[in-house]
């Protein structure tokens, strides 16, 4: 009989504990060690038909990368990597994998998946590290030229792909920096924007040009692009913030979490005085919503001081559509969660700032549209919340930007491009969208997919002319 | 980095004017557009309304009031000198149509400079302009000789009578509200209280108001929220839906609040940045 080989279990990553992390900026994970990496990678069945792919939206050859890590031949995993993906220390870090390809991993079935996406991380941190610059080749030059509009996740793929297949590339960013929300909306906590930046770099390196302060339906529109492009992605996100439209919203210490994250990552506010944006620091903080954008706004809240941050929701623990993680670690933190509660209105002092806020109780009926069971108000159930800053995080709408300075472009009724879901063509002849000025507000990776897909829609427009 | 080619210190060194190469903006640029400039990586982004635009040359006109750390640091650059930032044009154009009567632009301080090419704009258009320019006194009056060749007929005030009409623009603006002449639209671009009150008294003469609003704002997309006003009760966005709206319908004294949202930071930021100066460390 053969000797049963040793389990290894799936190996932590070390964090920075609760209550130091609470207090800084600084990264929470804090990544694996080349031995870790390695021992990790060696769990890998190396499946014939690997089913981990299939979960993953931009379709990463996971047991080939995993598989030179356990080799130790980490420039050979970031090749890998990077024939599939422009953002691995990305993806690595903020990618849902437990519902993605760590969900698909044959191991999880009896044991704990394989850590694909902290090795993924730990293969992009490496090369970084070793200033590794492996990257796969670039075809011959076709002389057709593509314009991104919008340097976030789904544009970035776009410009990656197409950079690679021969085409030249120009991204444009209505912001300062190139990264969409990797650099305005995710804090540096949970992406430090040098890793960001540094994928930016990367794509410069293969012939990516960026063209920053550019506001695309304002500086130049769609049509005009064509004067000098051959075909034009538009992956310009959601880009519109939701209100709650109920009284009391414009009071000074409300702002929508685009606004709040923005100042503090975009524009450093957390630095200020060193760097020149203001935000307000309050001390009793609600953050109204329970996504990723709810966790961020709430664990930086935390970070700039409160003493109580409190997530406000209208359903309950198993609606929060934030991940497990992300929950988990804001948990740890010390946020409160304060669940089937629905703010009414907020009341201000005499200078117009936002000093507390009036809450109604809720219950779940029937499901919505959504398959969610809809909160309903339990009647005579309100109560007074204190409060000094609130975060409305309920999420966002479609920016019309874009979509009302370019005719033939066709969209839904809720603002969003009408995109082919395969190709990612839009009802313009030389136009494709993708990412949440489609879909709506998502994750990054999901983007990223769509990104793909557009960019091999666009390479067989630009090399056969469909 | 977009390259200053002129720059003029008016008022008394308290309002600069700056030239700044930015060929794609000045190509596209209408009345009444505005951009956001940043300074340096670690500056804010702050948005200014154009002045001019001169699309052959390639180059906007801003001019600014100091007020805070970020002008007094817009201040520091000189001609050669540039901003790291600038984007635009944002916002919605003046919608400059032909009027039956007599068209008013007041201008307050430097909402002056706001108003400029809207006159420009509104005579070009074929309407009958008066304009009308008020400071706090004659050294801080900018734009007085721009604003006579903009307009048919021009009215200076200033508050201490040492120009001009002793007083407020709203006095010199009820002569022409209570005149023969028909008055078809007013525009109004400067302090709050001012934008305020002209609103206020025309409102009683019924006659349309524009005024031109400078919330605080951050991307100036339409992305977060920040500059948002309360017009007629309802959510607008400065920055895409603005900068004009109809002066009897906006919410001024939340506006009042909101542009005060940071006033001890931005007085700590300034402390700390004249002390700089000071010691030497700027620059």
């Amino acid at each position: 009989m053969a000797e049963k080989k040793e389990k290894i279990a799936r190996q932590p990553m070390p964090e920075q504990a609760p209550e130091v992390r609470r207090g800084n900026f600084e990264e929470v994970p804090m990544g694996y060690s080349a031995e870790t990496a390695m021992l990790e990678a060696s769990r890998c069945l190396q499946c014939k038909k690997p089913t981990c792919v299939q979960g993953c939206p931009v379709e990463i050859d996971i047991p080939a990368f995993i598989a030179c890590i356990k080799e130790g031949d980490f420039s050979g995993a970031i090749s890998k990597l990077k024939e599939k993906t422009a953002l691995p220390a990305v993806c690595g870090r903020v990618c849902p994998q437990e519902v993605q390809c760590e969900a698909q991993c044959i191991l999880g079935r009896k044991d704990d998946p394989v850590a694909i996406g902290r090795l993924e991380r730990f293969a992009a941190d490496m090369a970084r590290e070793r200033g590794d610059k492996s990257r796969p080749e670039i075809a011959a030059k076709t002389g057709k030229s593509v314009a991104v509009i919008g340097s976030g996740p789904s544009g970035v793929t776009v410009a990656g792909d197409l950079i690679l297949k021969g085409h030249d590339v120009t991204v444009y960013e209505a912001f300062h920096k190139a990264g969409g929300v990797l650099v305005y909306g995710i804090p540096e906590f949970r992406l430090p924007k040098k890793i960001v930046q540094e994928e930016m770099d990367a794509l410069a390196d293969l012939g990516v040009k960026f063209e920053l302060n550019a506001v695309i339906g304002r500086t130049e529109t769609v049509d005009e692009l064509f004067e000098r492009h051959d075909a034009i992605y538009i992956g310009v996100g959601a880009g519109l913030p939701s209100f709650m439209r109920i009284p009391g919203e414009n009071l000074i210490g409300i702002y929508s979490a685009n606004e709040y994250l923005t100042r503090s990552n975009l524009m450093k506010a957390y630095l200020f005085p060193e760097y020149d944006t203001p935000i307000v620091l309050g001390k009793n903080v609600a953050v109204i919503g329970a996504g990723n954008v709810a966790m961020d706004s709430a664990r930086t809240a935390l970070r700039l001081g409160a003493d109580k941050v409190r997530i406000v929701y209208r359903r309950s623990r198993e609606e929060m559509p934030a991940r497990a993680e992300e929950i988990h670690h804001g948990e740890q933190e010390g946020i409160e969660f304060h669940l089937l509660t629905n703010p009414i209105r907020f009341i201000g002092d005499e200078n117009g700032r936002v000093k507390s806020m009036e809450c109604i109780k809720m219950e779940l009926g029937e499901p919505d549209d959504s398959g969610r069971r809809r909160p309903v108000p339990i009647q005579d159930s309100n109560f007074m919340f204190d409060t000094d800053l609130v975060v409305i995080a309920v999420g966002a709408g479609a920016n019309p930007l874009i979509t009302s300075t370019t005719p033939g472009l066709e969209t839904t009724k809720w603002g969003y491009i009408v995109a082919d879901p395969i190709t990612g063509k839009t009802k313009k002849r030389g136009v494709w969208a993708g990412g949440d000025i489609v879909t709506g507000q998502a994750t990054v990776i999901l983007a990223m997919g769509a990104g793909r897909q557009a960019a091999n829609s666009i390479h067989d427009y630009l090399t056969w002319g469909w | 980095m977009y390259k200053i080619v002129e720059r003029e210190e008016m008022a008394q060194g308290t309002v600069v004017r700056n030239v700044i190469e930015a060929p794609k903006v000045a190509k596209k640029a209408r009345p009444g557009q505005f951009v956001i400039l940043k300074a340096n990586e670690t500056g804010e982004r702050i948005p200014l309304t154009m002045a001019d635009t001169d699309p052959e040359a390639g180059t906007i006109t801003v001019i600014y009031q100091v007020v805070g750390k970020s002008t007094a640091l817009f201040k520091t650059l000189q001609v050669g000198d540039g901003y790291q930032d600038l984007l635009g044009p944002l916002g919605q154009p003046t919608h400059l149509e032909k009027y039956d009567g007599l068209v008013i632009c007041v201008g307050g301080g430097t909402g002056t400079a706001v108003v400029h090419p809207i006159t420009k704009g509104f005579k070009a258009a074929g309407n009958q302009v008066v304009g009308i320019i008020g400071s706090r006194t004659k050294d801080l009056l900018i734009l007085e000789k721009e604003m006579t060749a903009a307009s048919h007929e021009l009215k200076v005030c200033t508050d201490d009578g040492s120009y001009g009409h002793h007083g407020f623009v709203t006095d010199v603006l009820k002569g022409y509200l209570e005149g023969k002449d028909k008055v078809s639209l007013v525009v109004a671009a400067g302090p709050v209280p001012m934008m305020k009150f002209v609103s206020k008294m025309t409102k009683e003469y019924g006659v349309k108001t524009l005024v031109s609003l400078n919330s605080i704002m951050i991307d100036g997309t339409g992305m977060c929220g920040g500059c948002r006003v309360s017009v007629g009760g309802k959510n607008r966005f400065t920055c895409v839906e603005g900068p004009e709206f109809d002066g009897h319908e906006v919410d001024f004294d939340e506006l009042t609040q909101r542009l005060g949202a940071y006033r001890d930071m931005e007085k700590a930021a300034m402390e700390k940045f004249d002390h700089d100066c000071k010691i030497g460390l700027n620059h």
